[in-house]
């Protein structure tokens, strides 16, 4: 009954999406205030429609009802249940539903704290943003409806992918769509603006929180996601240029101009078509994610979906969304006049090189990602696209990107002298030169990669701590920075959280160790400077699966530090083996234990990794993530959110 | 278009099916009897490994791998080398059997030329078109001090002739 319910709410939503696509932008055109206000409560109303769509799914997982399709597909009466409720959107189906569902509470948003946007605007953003959740309702409901129910019930369902049995995994997906699809909100605007035929400071400002928004939580979602495959799949790598990976990493890449470009719209009312365009993409490029992982057409771990009239279907949105909005931006561009004058050497120039960094960056990923599929149309080559190419193809542009970071953030706007600047940021370039110096020279011989790496990561973190020390005054009064907007507590923290990622990127690819060896039981080995004694090996039982649960003590200089235990584990219903590996935390460098197969008599393959700075990769992302958040939470945003609860002028009525 | 679409239609379900198939007798990379007695030789053979994909797997190298066919392909680069192939010629022997399809860093020959100056060559476009905006603005008046026309000028000429003694 309450799938039945919830399956009408998602038809519901459809209709009231559509009218919320509909009136209001008549409203806007015709300046009928009646038609206009149509689209607040559609939108609240289309959100409550989905969540309880989205509830009464979430029901149906949780007490295992096997009558309908997607649960039995993908769960099982012993899972646990967290992996009950992750199961819902573990999979194509119930995952748009989720994708929708984020879509109209993003609509929902707008609505509710948009009171301050002119009328027309906010109308035609919320029409924009439902016409958008309209393509994707019709999708769920016509190719991958959640709601289906089976003749005959099984007993029990087929269990979900054990991969993704993981508490990582069970909230790296909501995270991501939180971040894919807040950017839509971002396109919305874009549009709106594009019909307006108006972009000015104000745009940028209302712009700027839902585009950071949505990059925190890409941010989030996309370091879940590698925090993940470094401890389950077995090796720990943490980035393998997967195109699902890419399919994230683009729209992060996007937003992350987008971010940069509306400060200057935002400041100095320049950068106003190209920030337009950067924003179509970054949601283009969204869309172009949810292609990629939906339709199979190119072979990836993560891909869930392999039906082409899935696929046809979601290229039309793209194809109509991403061109509507190109032709929509072709015709009106030139009507976007700029009005900040900047110099040659100023903050704007900066931010214009950042831009055109991280969007060509983002274009090389994306080019690496589709060359296979145009290879093989175009050319008749069945070719790969891997990691080799995009390590060499892209980092060159996160290097120049972190050397000219500090400078271009401690440039004045409008016009600045290069020497001043240069002047104050020596003693961090001096630090940073020294520290890659040493670990050179201690490293006696190997590769560079290592020193550039922590060169970069500690000139963008000494570069932050200077501009923070700047901000301080003549006087050196550490209180005026308690008193800086957070927007610039943001930039600094987050600029050195790219550091500390790129640090530990560095660490970790240049002096990892790697043991492979059959081990004995009892007899201890040692793997750079790390003793390791493989004590036993037991067969456990777990709620939904079997393991071949290891204890391994790990000892530094005779002292015990850790006991590990590396798993085995088979899930019988889903018929999947997984690896846990048994990781052991520190601060400078994780060391990694996995166990394989049995050789002979109380001896087994073990493979053991020493990886440092390991850790420091997903730190600089929640930092970065921290950092977006400080600026988020600035005042000048609050205050034009605070201005619609100031009481309307006191004038008393003519009556 | 058609061969788009039958390759689209065939090509993921069998992967899956193989790579499902594999899964269920795992075997682990790189084991310890595969590994070589000469550290030089086995270090080479690693770095060969890991840009040689796995033909059975999703975007996986056949170091990570742990696919069986994947072992057949490490030992077989760790054959050569030990029969004394260079580098290359260990490639061009692997490539030449199971086609360019395995190499994770593809070639600059043919078209991919395209995909490997796609980078610079965008680059140097970007650069090109933020250059000529950025000397625009640099050039440009901000509103409001668009100078003076014709008869303003006339006027602040007359007030300073007027101020001539």
């Amino acid at each position: 009954m309450i799938t039945e319910l919830g399956h009408f709410a998602l038809i519901l939503a459809f209709l009231v999406a559509i009218v919320q696509t509909v009136v209001p932008i008549i409203g806007a055109h015709k300046r009928w205030p009646g038609w206009m206000s149509v689209a607040e409560p559609a939108a609240t109303t289309q959100f409550l429609l989905l969540g309880f769509a989205f509830a009464a799914l979430t029901y149906a997982f949780v007490t295992s009802d096997f009558s309908l399709r997607l649960v039995v597909l993908n769960s099982h009466s012993a899972k646990p249940m967290l992996y009950k409720i992750s199961g819902v959107w573990g999979n194509h189906e119930g995952s748009m539903l989720l994708w929708v569902l984020i879509l109209s509470l993003f609509g929902a948003m707008v609505a509710w704290f948009g009171a301050q946007l002119p009328p027309s605007l906010r109308a035609r953003v919320l029409s924009v943003q439902a016409a958008i959740g309209v393509a994707f309702l019709a999708f769920i409901l016509f190719t991958s409806n959640p709601f289906l129910r089976l003749a005959v019930p099984p007993f029990d369902g087929q269990d979900l992918n054990p991969l993704l049995q993981d508490p990582g995994l069970a909230f790296h997906p909501p995270f991501l769509y939180l971040g894919y699809v807040g950017l839509s909100v971002c396109f919305s605007f874009a549009v709106a603006a594009l019909i307006e035929g108006r972009v000015d400071a104000a745009w940028g400002r209302w712009v700027r929180p839902w585009t950071l928004a949505a990059w925190i939580f890409l941010t989030i979602g996309i370091a879940l996601g590698s925090w993940w495959a470094y401890y389950e799949l077995g090796w720990g790598g943490f980035w393998f240029w997967d195109p699902v990976e890419n399919a994230s990493f683009m729209p992060w890449l996007f937003a992350a101009a987008l971010l940069h470009s509306s400060i200057v719209v935002e400041k100095r009312e320049a950068l106003k078509s190209w920030t337009i365009l950067l924003a179509i993409m970054a949601f283009g490029f969204s869309m172009i994610g949810t292609f990629i992982v939906r339709s199979g057409v190119l072979t990836s771990v993560h891909a869930f979906a392999n039906d082409p009239e899935r696929g046809v279907f979601i290229l039309m949105i793209l194809a109509v969304f991403t061109g509507g909005a190109l032709t929509l931006f072709a015709a009106r561009a030139g009507t976007m006049e700029a009005k900040g004058v900047f110099a040659v050497v100023s903050r704007e120039s900066a931010l214009v090189a950042n831009n055109i960094l991280l969007s060509v960056a983002s274009l090389v990923v994306f080019v690496g990602t589709i060359w296979p599929l145009a290879a093989e149309m175009f050319f008749d080559r069945k070719l790969s696209v891997g990691a080799p190419f995009f390590d060499m193809a892209f980092t060159p542009f996160m290097v120049v990107l972190g050397l000219i970071l500090p400078l271009g953030a401690m440039l004045p706007w409008k016009r600045a002298k290069p020497g001043r600047v240069t002047r104050q940021l020596l003693p961090a370039l001096v630090l940073a030169l020294a520290l890659a110096g040493l670990t050179w020279a201690m490293q006696s011989g190997r590769s560079l990669l290592g020193p550039v790496g922590l060169f970069l990561g500690s000139w963008l973190v000494f570069g932050s701590l200077t501009d923070l020390w700047t901000r301080t005054g003549r006087s050196r009064d550490l209180r005026r920075l308690m008193r800086l907007p957070r927007a610039d507590w943001g930039k600094s923290v987050a600029h050195a959280g790219l550091g500390i990622t790129i640090f530990g990127i560095a660490g970790l690819t240049a002096w990892q160790t790697e043991d492979i060896r059959v081990a004995n039981i009892g007899e201890p080995f040692e793997v750079s400077g790390y003793e390791l004694t493989l004590n036993s090996v037991e067969r456990v039982r777990g709620p939904n699966y079997f393991s071949t649960t290891a204890n391994v003590t790990l000892a530094q200089d005779g002292q015990q530090i850790a006991t590990l235990y590396p798993e085995k584990r088979s899930y019988p219903v889903a018929k999947m083996p997984t690896t846990e590996a048994a990781i052991d935390y520190r601060f400078l460098r994780d060391v990694y234990v996995v166990i394989g197969d049995a050789q002979g008599n109380d001896a087994w393959t073990m493979r053991t990794y020493v990886k440092p700075l390991a850790g420091w990769i997903w730190a600089g992302c929640l930092i970065m993530a921290l950092g977006g958040g400080l600026s988020l939470t600035d005042r000048r945003y609050r205050v034009a959110a605070g201005a619609r609860k100031a009481p309307a002028p006191a004038g008393v009525p003519a009556e | 278009m058609r061969r788009f679409r039958e390759w689209w239609g065939k090509t993921p379900p069998y992967i899956l099916v193989l790579c499902l198939a594999l899964l269920a007798a795992p075997v682990w990379a790189v084991q310890p009897d595969e590994v070589l007695d000469d550290p030089a030789l086995e270090l080479r053979a690693r770095e060969l490994s890991k840009g040689l994909r796995c033909l059975v797997c999703q975007n996986e190298s056949i170091d990570e791998s742990n696919a069986s066919l994947a072992r057949d392909l490490r030992l077989l680069v760790r054959e050569r080398l030990v029969e004394g192939d260079s580098d290359a010629e260990a490639l061009a022997f692997i490539v030449d059997r199971y086609g360019e399809f395995v190499l994770l860093k593809p070639t600059t020959g043919g078209a991919n030329w395209l995909l490997w100056a796609a980078g610079p060559l965008m680059l140097v476009a970007a650069l090109g078109v933020g250059v000529v905006y950025i000397r625009r603005r640099s050039h440009a008046r901000a509103p409001g001090e668009q100078g003076l026309n014709a008869d303003e000028s006339a006027r602040l000429k007359e007030i300073l002739d007027r101020n001539d003694p």
